[in-house]
């Protein structure tokens, strides 16, 4: 595993009419993003993308009871336990064939989409938002204005001046002690911010407000998947938590009275201070409406089945393929069977071949490292450069996560989508191209959130009526016995993570998992090229972002934060004098991954 | 800002790491075998924070009293067993904590911006051997499981 490390200029400097700019890891347990740039003229020219981090998952779970995979996969990544789990007893059950109780599938739902509050609130506010938000400058805003422009945004209560000159005046406190603490390593005063004094501060309060929420949010998780901090209550054939009205130690009516009141929390806190400060960032961000596209190519899987047919109708977040931003026709479904990995520029071998694409049914993990040994400068970009592997849909690079689901349930007419599109688009006066960009793609993720926020409510009126009348059910056993098995079995099952689509591919032999591969969302988006030169999604992205200030390139790291990668990147830059500049290796200790 | 520490009265063992990464996870590994050797004990918690970031948060504010079970880069031979007290814990920078320092860090960081650290804070940590993919632990970070067992021990001495 890799360590941190600074690059030093000793070899491969770039051409001279050029500046390569590194963004460069900082450990985390999610593993390392690395971004390397060709700055031409101010302005990106060419990108890479890496992987730093192997990980090794598909490896350790050869020989293990499926039934127990999960369990490994939740601790893939700690800003992805649930996802991994529900796409692993998912991948389970279609193998074999099991059909869960409706219990199960409102449970997921609800543990699934509460998540999506929880991860995309923090993004905004913890990952995202300081791209965006001056916190320093918040300092000079008037708190009496900072009301005013509370009250003329949103009915949130939280608006008087005393309050808003109470926050200032800890961060007063904060900078007077010389301890910013985790603001300490933010680009502040950077030309690219553009909010008020008073925008600054009324987002930074809520920075601040958000981890109280949270606290109180994630209850939901405690009270459904049992005891923190993992989610214990998966289980292949549904959830391992007891339904009965009125026992104590089941989930019974007066739990859901609990859930429901955190529920309303969750939608009051998105609805009146997320977006309308999503709404207020945006406004003052015009030029990034043109910025950060990317490959115009968008996959879902789709989520959060209303019913347990099985069929891609059922999902309430649409499944499909939307090639070219194309929104006038409705998306292409999506056959699994034509996604496949590349590994042409990954460090690992195929035995079919180096320039050969395999299925995941069909994957192979066989690690083969040709990179330099750090500390270095550049990573050989013709060769293989990243631990990514090269996913592709009929041979095209293609996002996911929250805009590719907007615009998938765009494009599929999806009422309350267009209703949120339409409406965001219209109070800024945009037209809908504008959501090919880095601010659609932030834009995309708060009114999704919007959307699940409002259905958390349906899908607990469901369980709660089940309850009543009586429908307990909640894990279906008829084929738990591994002796029910046939002997060679496979099967697939995904989910929409908050940061994007999410499959695990399973063969189960003589009750054994024989093969494991996960293609996880970060994998799509972050993918190095393929065999035929086309970029990933995050390279494509950033061909043509301006770079005011090499020395801190913000530009980048607000069109990298906004696909929520679930790896950190942090800024390091190398420029043609040689010029080590690791100081700006910084800015995103405040990223939560 | 929830300052809560004149309410709070929480005595909690949090073992972090990653478990598939082999010395990785030891600090899962060592709560879960402190647990087993040292037994329940009244008042006090035993936690698996497992690679979970943003989510300890809550519980962490709620500690009067933590002890962190971790692996620990502190340039030192692999198995070297390191002890820090809560002023000596680099909350947001500084010595590398531990190889995913940046999600605990942060955590601990926020709770600091917050007012809300536990009064006793403390870290056991070690120096890992291996980080390759897989679950379990090299000879050399086992064969200090003792010492760390022991010093968690002497660690509830010091809280009574």
């Amino acid at each position: 595993m890799p360590n941190v490390y600074l690059p030093k200029i000793t070899k491969g400097t770039p051409p001279p009419s050029t500046k390569r700019l590194v963004i460069d890891p900082l450990t985390r347990i999610e593993g390392h993003l690395r971004i390397e740039a060709v700055i031409e003229n101010g302005t990106v020219k060419d990108a890479w993308s890496s992987s730093t981090m192997f990980r090794g998952i598909e490896t350790i779970l050869k020989g293990h009871d499926p039934r127990d995979a999960w369990a490994f996969t939740q601790r893939v990544c700690g800003v992805c336990t649930t996802v991994h789990s529900i796409a692993s007893v998912r991948a389970v059950e279609n193998a074999l064939g099991i059909t869960i109780p409706d219990n199960a599938r409102l449970i997921r739902n609800l543990m699934e989409g509460a998540q999506f509050l929880q991860d995309h609130v923090m993004h905004f506010y913890h990952l995202h938002g300081l791209d965006w938000v001056d916190v320093v400058g918040s300092l000079s805003a008037d708190p009496a204005a900072t009301s005013n422009l509370q009250k003329s945004i949103s009915p949130w209560p939280n608006n008087s001046t005393d309050y808003f000159a109470s926050v200032k005046s800890k961060l007063q406190a904060l900078v007077d002690s010389g301890q910013l603490g985790l603001f300490a390593n933010g680009y502040w005063g950077h030309p690219a911010y553009k909010l008020p004094p008073e925008g600054n501060l009324l987002v930074t309060a809520h920075y601040l407000e958000a981890l109280d929420w949270q606290r109180e949010f994630i209850k939901i998780q405690a009270i459904l998947g049992g005891k923190n901090p993992h989610p214990q209550t998966y289980l292949v054939g549904g959830m391992a938590i007891p339904l009965d009205p009125v026992s104590p130690a089941a989930l019974n009516l007066s739990k859901i009275d609990q859930l429901r009141s955190l529920v309303q929390n969750g939608v009051a806190f998105v609805s009146q201070v997320y977006l309308p400060d999503l709404k207020l960032a945006a406004s003052f961000y015009p030029d990034w409406t043109a910025l950060g596209s990317g490959v115009g190519n968008f996959l879902s899987y789709g989520d959060f089945p209303n019913n347990n047919s099985g069929s891609v109708s059922a999902y309430w977040l649409p499944q499909g393929i939307v090639y070219n931003k194309n929104l006038s026709q409705s998306p292409l479904p999506l056959d699994q069977n034509r996604i496949t990995e590349y590994i042409a520029h990954s460090w690992y071998s195929y035995s079919s071949g180096e320039a050969s694409s395999r299925h995941p049914y069909l994957g192979e993990t066989q690690p083969n490292y040709t990179g330099p040994q750090p500390p270095f400068d550049l990573l050989d970009v013709e060769g293989k450069y990243s631990w990514l592997k090269t996913p592709r849909y009929e041979g095209n690079s293609m996002e996911v996560g929250p805009l590719a689901r907007m615009v998938v349930a765009y494009a599929a007419g999806m009422p309350k989508a267009v209703e949120l599109i339409n409406q965001f688009l219209n109070d800024l006066a945009l037209p809908a191209s504008a959501l090919f960009s880095t601010l659609g793609r932030v834009a995309a993720r708060g009114l999704e959130t919007q959307m699940i926020a409002e259905q958390l409510e349906v899908w607990l009126k469901e369980l709660e009526d089940h309850l009543n009348k009586g429908e307990l059910a909640v894990h279906s056993g008829a084929k738990w016995n591994p002796n029910s098995w046939p002997a060679d079995v496979s099967g697939w099952g995904t989910t929409e993570a908050p940061r994007g689509g999410l499959g695990h591919w399973v063969r189960i032999l003589n009750g054994k998992i024989e093969s494991y591969q996960m293609v996880v969302p970060t994998t799509w988006n972050g993918s190095p090229r393929d065999p035929s030169g086309i970029r990933g999604p995050f390279e494509e992205s950033l061909i043509g972002t301006p770079v005011a200030d090499p020395n801190r390139p913000i530009e980048i790291l607000r069109t990298i934060h906004s696909f929520d990668p679930c790896m950190s990147c942090s800024v390091h830059l190398i420029d043609t004098a040689g010029q080590d500049l690791s100081q700006a290796n910084s800015g995103l200790l405040i990223s939560h991954g | 800002m929830a300052n809560m520490a004149s309410i709070k009265d929480r005595k909690v063992v949090l073992g972090l790491g990653n478990i598939l990464c082999g010395d990785e996870g030891l600090g899962v590994f060592a709560v879960h075998a402190a647990w087993d050797q040292l037994g329940d004990r009244s008042g006090l918690e035993w936690i698996d924070g497992g690679v979970m970031g943003l989510d300890l948060l809550p519980l962490v504010e709620e500690c009067s009293h933590l002890l962190l079970l971790d692996a620990i880069d502190a340039n030192q031979p692999a198995g070297t067993v390191i002890e820090l007290k809560k002023n000596e814990i680099p909350l947001l920078k500084g010595i590398k904590l531990s190889e995913h320092q940046l999600t605990f860090q942060e955590v601990l960081g926020l709770a600091s911006i917050r007012q809300a650290l536990p009064g006793v804070l403390h870290l056991i940590g070690v120096q890992p051997a291996e980080m390759a993919s897989k679950v379990g632990l090299s000879e050399v970070v086992k064969s200090v499981m003792p010492e760390v067992i022991a010093r968690t021990s002497r660690v509830f001495t010091e809280w009574v």
